[in-house]
């Protein structure tokens, strides 16, 4: 019974609410989300990690043959991974937007709003 | 100004740190015995024949969570055709061909197939291995832009009609709402996996309505991610400012 799993993704998520809040670039910024956004995968993961256990897909074991690994919190992640892809794209395609309007990525430039 | 604000980072993150190793010290141990949600959901997958417990409870025990987020994909598709379509001040150039080294070209053409059949079985396998309509969609749509490493954005656009795409993006969200309104009136549930036979445990027919929700999904995917790279590309490739605007 440890707790390193969870602390590392505590770690992650505080690096990149660091990174975000320290950005001078746009696009590095979405990085640093997609950095906070990791940290809840392994979040989610370590939860539903069970010592010795396999995954839990029944197409080569026999069910009950094997511990497996709790599928709620996977399918939960396959569904943060999915948000987090989408998310990425539309603030992507925002900096474009932002990019052309203003001329700078540079979120400390872009203080007054323009039509 | 810059001063105060790091300052004021580095106490925030400090609370924030703190606040998150002790939640982390009252978690349930790392790897323990106790996975109540796990258990119940591997035993109703089960009973519905899904090897795949993760499929199972994707488009089956919460079928009605992945028609959520589908519509957040969709969503995110529809803003971003609309932030990066052609502006007024903004004329589009023909891409010109490219030189692509041989190896480049011969690899990419030899891999595209593969690629694509590997990502259509993938959707097809979602109720029986690992994968689904999400990873095999992303796989199917990766493998078609080999063909802009492997010769140009030209040939791309040929293959790549996007007016089809951006239809069957629809269609396949229509689709999925469908086979949920289907159960509704075979007189269940919203989305309930009552409408099939489950079929026999392992073999491709199981699982009742998820592979056919497994297959709307993978289309979705498949297109929302050709529509999405394509307006992207497009912006790299052929729209232009104008000179002097």
């Amino acid at each position: 019974m440890h707790i390193l799993p969870y602390l590392v993704a505590a770690y992650v998520f505080v690096t990149g609410c660091y990174g975000l809040a320290t950005s001078r670039n746009l696009i590095h910024a979405v990085g640093c989300l997609a950095v906070c956004q990791s940290a809840t995968y392994v979040l989610l993961l370590a939860v539903g990690y069970r010592d010795g256990a396999t995954a839990p897909v029944f197409s080569d074991i026999a069910p009950g043959s094997r511990p497996v690994v709790d599928p709620v919190v996977q399918a939960l992640t396959l569904t943060d991974i999915v948000v987090g892809a989408t998310v990425t794209a539309l603030l992507l395609a925002l900096v474009l937007q932002i990019a052309k309007r203003h001329g700078t990525v540079d979120p400390d430039e872009l203080r007054e709003l323009r039509g | 100004m810059n001063r105060l604000r790091l300052w004021l980072l580095a106490v925030g993150g400090a609370g924030l740190a703190a606040l998150l190793v002790a939640a982390c010290l009252d978690l349930p141990g790392f790897g323990g015995r106790r996975h109540p949600y796990g258990d119940r959901a591997v035993q109703a997958s089960l009973a519905r024949h899904t090897a795949n417990t993760i499929s199972s409870v994707n488009f089956d025990q919460r079928a009605y969570d992945t028609l959520g987020e589908m519509s957040i994909l969709f969503a995110a598709v529809l803003g971003c055709v609309v932030l990066l379509r052609q502006a007024r001040d903004e004329h589009r150039d023909r891409p010109e061909p490219a030189e692509v080294a041989r190896p480049v070209r011969r690899y990419a053409l030899l891999v595209l197939p593969v690629a694509l059949v590997t990502g259509l079985y993938v959707v097809a396998h979602g109720q029986l291995s690992p994968g689904g309509g999400f990873q095999g969609g992303v796989v199917a749509a990766t493998a078609l832009h080999l063909l802009y490493l492997g010769a140009d954005y030209g040939a791309l656009e040929r293959v790549r009609p996007l007016g089809v795409y951006e239809t069957s993006d629809a269609v396949a969200v229509c689709a999925y709402l469908v086979l949920g309104l289907a159960s509704v009136l075979a007189g269940t549930a919203f989305l309930a996996n009552t409408l099939l036979p489950y079929g026999t445990f392992n073999t491709l027919s199981s699982g009742g309505t998820v592979p056919l929700l497994n297959a709307a999904i993978g289309m979705e995917v498949a297109s929302a991610v050709v529509v999405l790279l394509a307006h992207f590309l497009d912006q790299a490739v052929e729209i232009e400012e104008e000179q002097g605007s």
